[in-house]
């Protein structure tokens, strides 16, 4: 610590001794005054090429090999050069211990805010909300992607790169309809997983016998006899998670086929929770590095001249165009989150009549740090819009809803605006953006023809008449035919059962035999 | 809490995965690669670059919603009230859902490296004749030393090591000392005769030793030895001829220009070291520097005899066969004096093939023009002559931009040092 005035650093260098005097200095507000319960934190410098290398692997430190995240990368580092694109300040994995990746080019200042925003906000949320108890297994993660990095290669190795590749794609194509949404029997659990996939692998090994396959079955049971409810019932259809309807039904895949669709699948459930917890957990991050830079500043552990560079990138982070502007690309989660935060805190400790009427629960309790605790555990986006978006932040928002029907030849609605009729209808419209049952197509498998041709059929649920994009749609269903080897079919149904557009798709023939 | 420096780490975490799609994508690069270098300048050529492919095959689909009706919540309101109706066009039309991440319909741009690119560039070429003049081509006999050997010339031959076997094969034969001899004939002078007789005949003994013992016998010489050894020949010279006469367009240049470019780029590949020479010729030759070479205003007949002599000249003064790769490029109308032809093709067979590795004819012409219907030249129907003859020249015909690269293809293809190698 440099002597003068206490300060924790002075103009913009850095080196490792100031880095663990600015995470003491920050763990010390963090704990004691803001009351956070956080993963140990391990904080990795890395340059601005492994930055972009960790961009294209989903931001993990390690992934396994697939052509697509070249791509990303090819498409980033063009981005980058160009100078279209400015970096992240940092990467945080919710894993424990919590990594977070700083760039060097930091200032001092800039590693202060992102330690504070990534080390304590986010590693805040992630150990607390109640979506990444539930889905995510911090501990075992990184296990994980080592186990599932090796595991592709070696099979790489044994069946080939272009089975490999080709099964992935396929996986990669249902990636987002390979999702439990519903907290099933029991929690996920990567270390026994992994284990469980090498126990499998060493069974078959060991219990290989080429008699077996020699050996009569005897008459198959005719499945005609089932009954539909009961096919349905004993494959566990409807199933709105297509990936694990593969893994565990599927026909003619191999077992290490099976095993890299259930990497996919694992792979794809870890990021679930960070889809539907963007405006709060950047809100939660944003709104505690405010408050601990806010501190440092307070106890004279930060110059003026800093506090005011980190202002000004604070700015920047929290800034929130209008629809009219240029730059507007829909809501700024750090901004909106941010807003919410702050306004939660004014509400608790400083309500008006207005805020007493709709927040009685909270409203005036006084206690900011427990109420926001509170709603960091409890809520995902879309319920914490719907309970916590005050009017008054309606109106200092101007927000407005519009409804824009095709048929409707005139123009699009304004449907509500920020007034005393509007609050409720703005809010319930917002929060229905940030749904995840609304945001991702609603398909699923609804029956298998085992007796017959062993056609898999599809269902997809069509709401406010938005159909799949033909093209896309195919494409997958090809992936989709190939993995289950037989014709599959996907009915587009609306809300009153008429058919919209059907779908039939009949297997390529060479991925699922390799 | 750890902190952890990765900056160290290993870079390019992502090349495997790059070089993946590469692979994935590769006619799709490769036919990018090719356009943009035909729309490149020579020296850019070596630069990598941005190239943009359709992503057909290269998508990564997924389910995706459109069209139906759509609710939107949007921030700042200036004018609008509940009930508003807003014309499709006007400012509060939404955006489509996702503008999907460089997935659009109309192509995927990406930075290719420097290697990337030339590999790609130059993907299945390799020297001409490459099975045939393999050693001659890229390699030259060096000497180095290695060990020592019991035959050899006189002036190789190693002292010091001869020496030291001399000495050792002395002491283990035990050969007497001539300090021995000395000290026993001193003891002579003063001692009684029965003595005498005694140190007499021992003195006799160590002399008939001392001559049958010789002081280096042949089987201790050494010679020093030497090993040939192929030696790289890290270097090229890439002689660039070409006829300037008033009959030669700037179009005609143009694509003379771009096959030096792509030879340019294959030696660089290949040899550590390149250089060029350009000679221009007239009716009489000069060396000029590049810019002179394209831009530079020249005027008078034509006598190729005079670029091949000034090739020659250079060769001789310059660029030592044994250490250089020569490669000559030659492109012209095909105009040339008629008395000039029995001297420029004696030159040629007789002073230039024999020395180079590689010497390309190349017959431009005007835009528009079938290469099919270029009536044969003066200079080609020579060439054509001396090929018959069984010199080793390579010659094609081009009359535009896109010609060019395929032609340099067939030139180097891999494929003709399979035909050769064949028979």
């Amino acid at each position: 610590m440099t002597a003068t005035a206490g300060y924790l650093f002075e103009g913009a260098d850095w080196d490792f001794t100031k880095l663990q005097h600015i995470h003491d200095a920050c763990e010390e507000i963090a704990r004691s005054e803001l009351g956070l319960d956080v993963y140990p934190n391990q904080i990795e410098v890395i340059t601005a090429e492994q930055m972009l290398d960790a961009y294209s692997s989903a931001g993990m430190p390690l992934f396994y090999k697939h052509w697509s995240f070249g791509k990303h990368f090819a498409h980033h580092e063009a981005f980058y050069r160009k100078g279209l694109m400015g970096l992240a300040y940092e990467i945080v994995i919710n894993s424990s211990p919590c990594i977070s990746y700083l760039m060097e080019e930091n200032t001092a200042t800039m590693q202060t805010l992102v330690i504070a925003h990534a080390a304590f906000g986010h590693n805040h949320f992630f150990k607390n909300n109640y979506l990444f108890r539930q889905w995510t297994d911090a501990d075992g993660i990184l296990d994980y992607l080592d186990f599932a990095k090796s595991y592709v290669a070696q099979c790489e190795e044994r069946h080939g790169r272009l089975a490999v590749e080709q099964t992935l794609d396929a996986a990669h194509a249902l990636m987002s309809h390979g999702i439990d949404r519903y907290p099933g029997k029991k929690n996920l659990d990567l270390r026994t997983e992994e284990k469980r996939a090498g126990e499998r692998r060493l069974h078959e090994e060991a219990a290989f016998n080429d008699l077996w396959r020699t050996v009569p079955t005897g008459p198959v049971k005719s499945a005609a006899l089932l009954s539909t409810e009961r096919r349905r019932s004993l494959l566990g259809l409807p199933q709105e998670n297509l990936l694990y309807f593969l893994e565990k039904t599927a026909p003619r895949l191999q077992s290490w086929q099976r095993e890299l669709i259930r990497i996919v699948r694992h792979i794809a459930q870890y990021f679930y929770p960070q889809s539907q917890t963007k405006v709060m957990n950047e809100g939660t991050a944003t709104y505690v590095h405010y408050r601990i830079m806010t501190r440092l500043h307070e106890q004279g552990r930060i110059s003026d001249g800093n506090f005011l560079e980190f202002l000004q990138s604070h700015t920047n982070v929290v800034f929130q165009p209008d629809f009219d502007d240029p730059r507007f690309s829909g809501f700024n989660p750090y901004a909106l989150g941010f807003a919410m935060m702050q306004d939660i805190e004014r509400i608790v400790s400083n309500p008006d009549d207005e805020d007493r009427e709709w927040f009685p629960d909270i409203a005036g309790t006084g206690d900011v740090m427990a109420v926001l605790r509170d709603v960091w555990a409890n809520y995902r986006d879309e319920s914490f819009i719907s309970q916590f978006l005050s009017p008054r932040l309606i109106r200092h928002l101007r927000l407005f809803h519009l409804h824009d029907n095709p048929e409707q030849r005139e123009g699009i609605l304004v449907d509500a605006i920020h007034d005393e009729r509007g609050y409720r209808r703005v809010r319930r419209e917002l929060s229905r953006q940030y749904d995840v049952g609304y945001i991702d197509p609603n398909i699923e498998v609804v029956d298998v023809d085992l007796a017959g041709d062993r056609r898999l059929m599809l269902r997809h649920t069509v709401v406010k008449g938005a159909q799949l994009n033909e093209t896309d749609a195919k494409r997958v269903l090809q992936h989709l035919a190939d993995l289950w080897s037989y014709d599959v079919s996907l009915v587009e149904v609306d809300a009153a059962d008429h058919v919209l557009k059907e779908y039939v798709l009949s297997p390529r023939g060479v991925a699922a035999a390799a | 809490m750890h902190i952890v420096d990765r900056r160290l780490n290993p870079g390019s975490k992502s090349l495997e995965n790059r070089q993946r799609f590469l692979r994935r994508a590769k006619a799709l690069v490769q036919g990018a690669v090719k356009k943009s270098s035909q729309d490149r300048d020579i020296k850019d050529v070596l630069e990598g670059g941005e190239i943009s492919i359709p992503l057909d095959g290269m998508n990564e689909p997924r389910f995706r919603r459109e069209g139906g009706t759509r609710d939107m919540v949007l921030p700042g309101n200036k004018k609008f009230i509940e009930g508003d109706m807003l014309p499709r066009s006007g400012e509060g039309r939404g955006r489509a859902s996702e503008p999907g991440e460089g997935d659009s319909e109309d192509g995927f741009r990406f930075v290719l490296s420097r290697d990337e690119f030339v590999d790609l560039f130059l993907d299945d070429l390799e020297l001409p004749d490459l099975a045939k003049r393999k050693l001659a081509e890229a390699e030259s006999e060096g000497l180095h030393r290695a060990g020592y050997a019991t035959s050899g010339s006189p002036a190789n031959i190693s002292v010091s090591r001869t020496v030291r076997l001399a000495m050792a094969r002395r002491t283990a034969l035990r050969r007497p000392r001539p300090e021995e001899i000395a000290q026993l004939e001193a003891e002579i002078e003063d001692c009684d005769e029965a003595r005498r007789i005694e140190l007499m005949a021992e003195i006799e003994a160590l002399k008939a030793k001392f001559r049958r013992i010789p002081y280096i016998d042949p089987i201790d010489i050494r010679y020093r030895r030497f090993e040939t050894m192929p030696k790289p020949v890290a270097q090229a010279v890439m002689f660039c001829l070409m006829d300037v006469s008033g009959s030669m367009s700037e179009h005609m240049k143009d694509l003379a220009k771009r096959f030096y470019m792509l030879l340019y780029v294959f030696l660089t590949r290949r040899y550590r070291h390149v250089e060029i020479v350009f000679i221009r010729h007239t009716d009489r030759a000069e060396e000029v520097d590049e810019d002179t070479f394209f831009h530079g205003p020249a005027s008078g007949g034509t006598l190729v005899s005079s670029a091949l002599q000034a090739m020659h000249d250079i060769v001789r003064s310059r660029f030592r066969p044994a250490d250089w790769n020569i490669y000559a490029a030659q492109a012209s109308d095909g105009d040339n004096s008629l008395s000039d032809g029995e001297v420029a093709g004696r030159l040629l067979t007789e002073m230039i093939l024999p020395v180079s590795q590689f010497f390309a004819y190349l017959e431009v012409g005007e835009t528009g023009g079938s290469t099919f219907d270029m009536p044969d030249s003066s200079l080609w129907t020579l060439y054509q002559r001396l090929r018959a003859d069984g010199a080793a020249l390579s010659m094609r015909k081009v009359s535009d931009r896109s010609q060019i690269f395929p032609v340099f293809h067939d030139l180097f293809q891999r494929r003709r040092k399979q035909e050769k190698a064949a028979p």
